[in-house]
């Protein structure tokens, strides 16, 4: 290969090759990408394929019938509900809390990375870790025994870190200048807080939130010895009920139950893969709009 | 009160500080500092860069307290009160308005924005009305925003921010009024503007003015301090430092622009 | 106290302890105790899981038996044998099989997103990725169970298709997209003055990236691959129905296995209340929670060490 003439510029052969190499790895990365992410597509087609016809309103709305091999998935999706909730509260003020501590108050120091490392620990713990934390702690010592309390709580602490990261990261996006400005106008740090810097990071702590709730809504280790159970024939009347719930449900009609048509396991999948993927995608919809959304 | 002997007048100190030393963990922002400052004079201060200048403004109203990499020794009275002696900072700052040199809107509305020390207070209904009207009036922008006073003062120019942020200042009804070099981010015609505005409210208060711009000093400034990498060079009536009768050599160089 | 000056009626706050200093200090001690919170939380899993499984850890456990013997028979009787090696190497089989597959991908992604594409495609790419990290567990295991499982026996021509192939391919798409994350973030952390210099120098994009990039990111990519290591070490549903359930060390990528995390998963529903079979599956809880704890302070320091360098 002779040089060729770029107008005066002569481009050695060596830099021809740099260049197709360049175009080489730049495709050979490219493969890779999609590679990794087609599963996501395929899955999801199949899923939709071998899962929409069991997908009707009795589907939803009705419980399970025939030692489960028909029938809906209505008790579950009411467990979700309740689970997600007492979640939420557990969760959601503690790790707003503990966000503030981090964005507003601590310094630079031992603690602080203690904290920081304890949360990436906190959502580094293996989920069957959280639950026999959740059997020893809430259904043993504190003796809720196995309720809708006792996995929820499991799941609070397991999805905190996540309430704690984004609502950090929403808060310290609020500029440094705002809170010097109130405090040179004599307000308190707390009241710079709630006056300034959280309601404009609610919308952050909404993302946060959104996502944890998606969290939550997969989880099954967890609940499966703390809370949630295979099969009930009544719906949970209170915090101290147990339940069942889409994740576990999805378990139990995969491997627990014999002779199930192929669709209903399918459907059951196809539900829940389809609230977490909604949930996700309304979160980082949520996120976007936002960052247009410009208030300085 | 204590009589002056340049002139005859008699004044009283609003502020001053006895061998104020400021560090920032092994650097030392302000050594030994020790000057007064009087009620209802504006006091200039001038200097390079990373003199001390802005640290000295943030001891007077104890933001040290706010950051943890900040010492401060030494005295500083404020009304004859030595202000570590202090137990309510946040009445203290209430008491001294500060401008900062990037101008500060805070994302809520313009009324808001000036509303929100009365309203620490405890103000409300049409007191707050009045306060929030007087107070952008006197900072030269209530005719610029008296329709839109709902729209979001983060959102207005740098200009009216600064205004704004004086505005803020004024409805603390302060004491002291400490600005950190406002004009640099600020075109030519609202410095003007601001610049008298701080001369008409000389006599209710008194006011700190850190500036990189000597001629501003010369303009505003009854008595000026001469900042120079943490040290107070001297501190005299500003007119001396321009007609050469200063104490200290440097002075005179720095004000003539032979460094900066 | 106020004094009238220059017609302005001046209201003086006073040295005094109020209201709002009294809510400034109860607010700071309640955010206190949320921010360490996590640090109690994370004693609290230690301890109550210990707490479990100390009457097997500390008094039954020969140490030796319990990591080198692959016999592992909870319900034999009259003795029935803890021997948690061949969980162990299931575990480490799959992670490891997902590791192979999962870290040249991820890595690739990583450098794509973060190198190459710009605007709009990275934008929908890091979409993409994340939704791929959204999948439950449950969800995976699943697929492995009924898709997986019979393309494997078909395309292999095995008579079991819930092997560590399954489980390793499953966990590595489980773990990528945290790896690719880590990654980016690595690669985003290295100066733009490093690839500036670089390209003055007449360098290509390619080049630039593996002769600056990468080694300067070094740190950052080690930690991304610790972190997938960890995930798939604490994986449990998709292992639990992905991976079979026989409990033997494996010698090909088509043998069952079974994982620590799925064995406590399958078998504690079975146990009785504090009986040994019991502690010992919380003992088991008590290793996979310190093995994760070190792997997660490695890749902290190492994060750590990444961006201290510059600093």
């Amino acid at each position: 290969m002779s040089a060729q003439d770029f107008g005066g510029f002569q481009a050695q052969p060596l830099d021809l090759q740099n260049q197709k190499n360049q175009r080489l790895f730049r495709i050979l990365f490219l493969l890779m990408t999609v590679i990794l992410i087609l599963p996501v597509v395929i899955i999801l087609m199949l899923l939709v394929s071998k899962g929409a016809p069991a997908l009707s309103w009795a589907f939803f709305t009705e419980n399970p019938v025939n030692g489960m091999t028909e029938g809906g998935i209505f008790p579950a999706l009411v467990g979700t509900l309740w689970i997600v909730a007492v979640a939420l509260i557990a969760s959601v003020p503690l790790g707003v809390a503990a966000a503030i501590y981090l964005s507003e108050y601590a310094s630079d120091n031992a603690l602080t990375r203690a904290i920081n490392l304890a949360i990436i620990n906190l959502a580094g713990v293996p989920s069957i870790v959280h639950a026999l934390f959740g059997v020893g702690a809430f259904v043993l010592f504190f003796g809720f025994g196995t309720s809708i309390l006792a996995a929820s709580l499991t799941l609070a602490v397991m999805t905190l870190p996540v309430v704690i990261v984004s609502t950090r990261e929403s808060l310290q996006a609020v500029p440094q200048a705002f809170r010097e400005a109130c405090w040179s106008l004599g307000a308190t740090r707390w009241q710079t807080i709630r006056k300034v810097v959280l309601p404009n990071s609610i919308s952050g702590i909404l993302t946060g939130v959104i996502l944890e709730v998606s969290r939550t809504v997969g989880e099954t280790a967890p609940i499966m010895f703390t809370g949630a159970a295979f099969f009930l024939p009544f719906l949970p009347q209170g915090v101290l009920d147990q339940t069942m719930a889409m994740s576990l449900h999805l378990f139990v009609v995969s491997t627990q139950v014999p002779n199930v048509p192929e669709e209903l396991p399918f459907g059951v999948a196809l539900v829940l893969i389809g609230m977490v993927l909604v949930l996700n995608s309304v979160s980082i919809a949520f996120r976007m709009y936002l960052r247009g959304q410009k208030k300085w | 009160m204590v009589v002056d002997s340049d002139n005859g007048k008699a004044w009283s100190e609003k502020l001053s500080v006895r061998d104020l030393t400021i560090r920032y963990g092994e650097k030392v922002a302000l050594n030994k500092a020790t000057f007064q400052i009087r009620e209802n004079e504006i006091f200039g201060v001038i200097g390079p860069a990373n003199s001390g200048k802005t640290s000295f403004l943030r001891a007077i109203n104890r933001m040290d307290e706010m950051t943890p990499a900040m010492h401060v020794s030494g005295e500083v009275l404020f009304n004859g009160k030595d202000v570590s002696q202090w137990r309510n900072l946040y009445a203290l700052r209430s008491r001294i308005g500060v401008v900062f040199p990037l101008p500060v809107g805070l994302p809520m509305s313009v009324y808001e924005n000036v509303a929100f020390a009365p309203k620490l207070r405890g103000l409300k209904g049409a007191e707050l009305d009045e306060i929030v009207e007087r107070c952008l009036t006197r900072a030269a922008l209530w005719d610029e925003v008296k329709d839109r006073l709902d729209s979001l003062g983060s959102l207005l120019s740098g200009g009216q921010q600064q205004r704004l942020t004086i505005a803020r200042a004024l409805s603390q009804e302060p004491e002291v009024l400490l600005l950190d070099e406002f004009s640099i981010a600020v075109d030519p015609v609202t410095t003007m503007r601001i610049e008298d505005v701080l001369k008409e409210l000389k006599s209710e208060m008194t006011i700190v003015l850190v500036t990189n711009l000597v001629q501003q000093a010369r303009r505003l400034a009854d008595r000026t301090a001469f900042f120079l990498n943490g040290e107070v060079v001297e501190v005299g009536p500003t007119a001396d430092f321009f007609t050469r009768e200063t104490k200290d050599q440097r002075t005179t160089d720095y004000v003539e622009g032979r460094f900066g | 106290m106020s004094d009238k000056v220059g017609g302005v009626v001046r209201h003086s706050v006073e040295d005094k302890i109020d209201a709002a200093w009294i809510w400034d200090r109860i607010a700071r001690a309640l955010v206190f105790v949320g921010g360490i919170s996590a640090i109690l939380f994370i004693i609290a899993i230690f301890i109550f899981v210990a707490q479990q499984g100390l009457g097997f850890a500390l008094f039954e456990l020969d140490a030796a038996t319990f990591f080198t013997s692959p016999a592992w028979r909870p319900t034999s009787e009259p003795e029935p044998q803890f021997g948690a090696l061949a969980l162990i190497a299931g575990t480490a089989s799959v992670t490891g099989f997902a590791m192979l597959v999962a870290v040249p991908f991820s890595l690739g992604a990583a450098i794509y997103i973060g190198e190459f594409a710009t605007g709009r495609t990275r934008e929908v790419l890091k979409v993409l990725v994340e939704l791929l990290a959204a999948i439950p567990s449950v969800v995976w295991g699943f697929i492995g169970l009924t898709i997986m499982n019979p393309l494997i026996i078909d395309l292999f021509d095995v008579p079991v298709g819930l092997t560590i192939l399954n489980a390793g391919l499953i966990l590595g798409l489980m773990a990528a997209p945290i790896m690719t994350t880590i990654a980016e973030d690595a690669l985003k952390a290295v100066p733009e003055g490093y690839r500036e210099a670089a390209e003055a120098m007449g360098a290509t994009r390619w080049q630039v990236i593996r002769q600056v990039v990468l080694p300067s990111a070094k740190n950052g990519l080690v930690a991304a691959i610790l972190l997938g290591v960890g995930r798939g070490f604490g994986e449990t549903m998709a292992v639990l129905m992905a991976s079979g359930h026989s409990v033997n060390l494996p010698t090909s990528p088509f043998d069952s296995v079974r994982a620590l995390t799925a064995t406590i998963a399958a078998e504690l529903g079975e146990t009785a209340r504090g009986s040994e079979h019991y502690q010992v599956l919380f003992s088991l809880g008590i290793l996979l929670f310190l093995v994760t704890f070190v792997i997660n302070l490695l890749a902290d320091i190492l994060v750590r060490k990444g961006k201290g360098r510059r600093a």
